[in-house]
């Protein structure tokens, strides 16, 4: 029983690893274009 | 041996698909909607990707009113059908994590909204969620019959927030907009509380048809559907928006008041057959998406 409840949180885990690791990546490249765009408009 | 299966769940770290149910999607979508409609409707607009980052950061304060909402209400959703299957009643997450995640969304929003827009905007949405998790979900909610019509002030931010992130200041126009669903909230949310009234009442939250019952409910949602026609069709005569938003404005308020009026004339005591009621909620999702959508197109193809 414990080992099928650690499988079932290591899946979890890798799952919530991964979306945040997309999430993490999205705002890198949402922050370089609003730097990019806020450089251009001299705010 | 449902117990153990529930304490069991608990130790699980949810899943991520828990925490995107926490934002309550369905709801962002009309709030995201009338974001866009406000940024849009702005005289001039920044650049695209500060655009998309004012939006983004609306949806994620929505995100984050729904969150910490449930986090708040899990007593209460668990009592209820409609949401008893949502993720801490249903027992899939913890309860910290949610007030975590929703603070840590609220926080990050309104950081990103002051970074990449405007101060102002930043404040707005900070008011917004602070409108909504604190006067609307902790003190009226569960306290008056009269919830809905102050808390609908949260639900009204949106474009005036759209607004203020494209132009840096308040103006006649988003205030304008801001009434609109600030009175559109009631009939709205009477509509569908009229045929959930069992789910309010077994939770114990004193909404209108619970307190003062179906006919006084009917009542106020044709008497708030008055002003609220009068506010969607205001900008035209005050030279803010041309004919198109005019026009479609005056016809869709029409047939909201007949959507009303119907509801008025109703005396069904079943939800099952409350016809009227569910065809004025329904009519009233859509009402507040073609105005919005109408003054997009008033702004965008008429300038």
């Amino acid at each position: 029983m414990v080992g099928v409840d650690d499988q079932v949180i290591r899946k979890r885990q890798r799952e919530r690893a991964r979306v945040m690791a997309v999430l993490l990546g999205a705002f890198v490249v949402l922050l370089f274009f609003i730097t990019m765009a806020k450089t251009a408009l001299n705010w | 041996m449902p117990s153990l299966e529930m304490t069991s769940a608990a130790h699980l770290p949810a899943e991520w698909r828990d925490f995107l149910a926490l934002t309550k999607p369905r709801v962002m979508s009309l709030v995201v909607f009338t974001g866009l409609c406000g940024l849009l409707a702005a005289p001039a607009l920044p650049p695209f990707v500060l655009c998309f980052t004012a939006i983004l950061c609306i949806a994620l304060g929505a995100g984050a009113c729904g969150a910490l909402n449930q986090w708040y209400e899990a007593d209460i959703d668990a009592l209820m059908r409609r949401t008893a299957k949502r993720p801490l009643p249903a027992g899939r997450m913890e309860r910290p994590s949610a007030l975590h995640f929703g603070v840590g969304l609220a926080a990050f929003s309104v950081i990103l909204m002051g970074l990449a827009t405007n101060w102002l905007a930043a404040a707005l949405l900070t008011g917004s969620i602070l409108f909504y998790v604190l006067i609307y979900t902790v003190w009226l909610k569960p306290r008056t019959a009269q919830n809905i019509v102050i808390g609908g002030a949260a639900g009204a931010f949106p474009p005036l927030i759209g607004w203020v992130a494209a132009t840096g200041h308040v103006a006649v126009l988003p205030l304008l907009l801001f009434a609109i669903i600030f009175l559109w909230t009631p009939p709205h949310f009477w509509a569908l509380s009229l045929f959930v009234r069992s789910d309010y009442a077994a939770a114990g939250i004193p909404m209108l048809p619970v307190v003062a019952g179906a006919t006084s409910t009917r009542r106020q949602i044709f008497i708030y559907s008055l002003p609220m026609a009068a506010a969607a069709v205001a900008p035209w005569p005050m030279r803010l928006t041309g004919p198109i938003y005019g026009v479609s404005a005056a016809a869709l308020s029409l047939l909201f008041l007949l959507f009303a009026a119907r509801v008025l004339a109703s005396t069904a005591a079943e939800p099952a057959q409350m016809q009227a009621e569910k065809k004025l909620f329904g009519y009233s999702i859509f009402y507040l998406f073609a105005l919005f959508g109408a003054l997009v197109a008033d702004r965008w193809i008429a300038w």
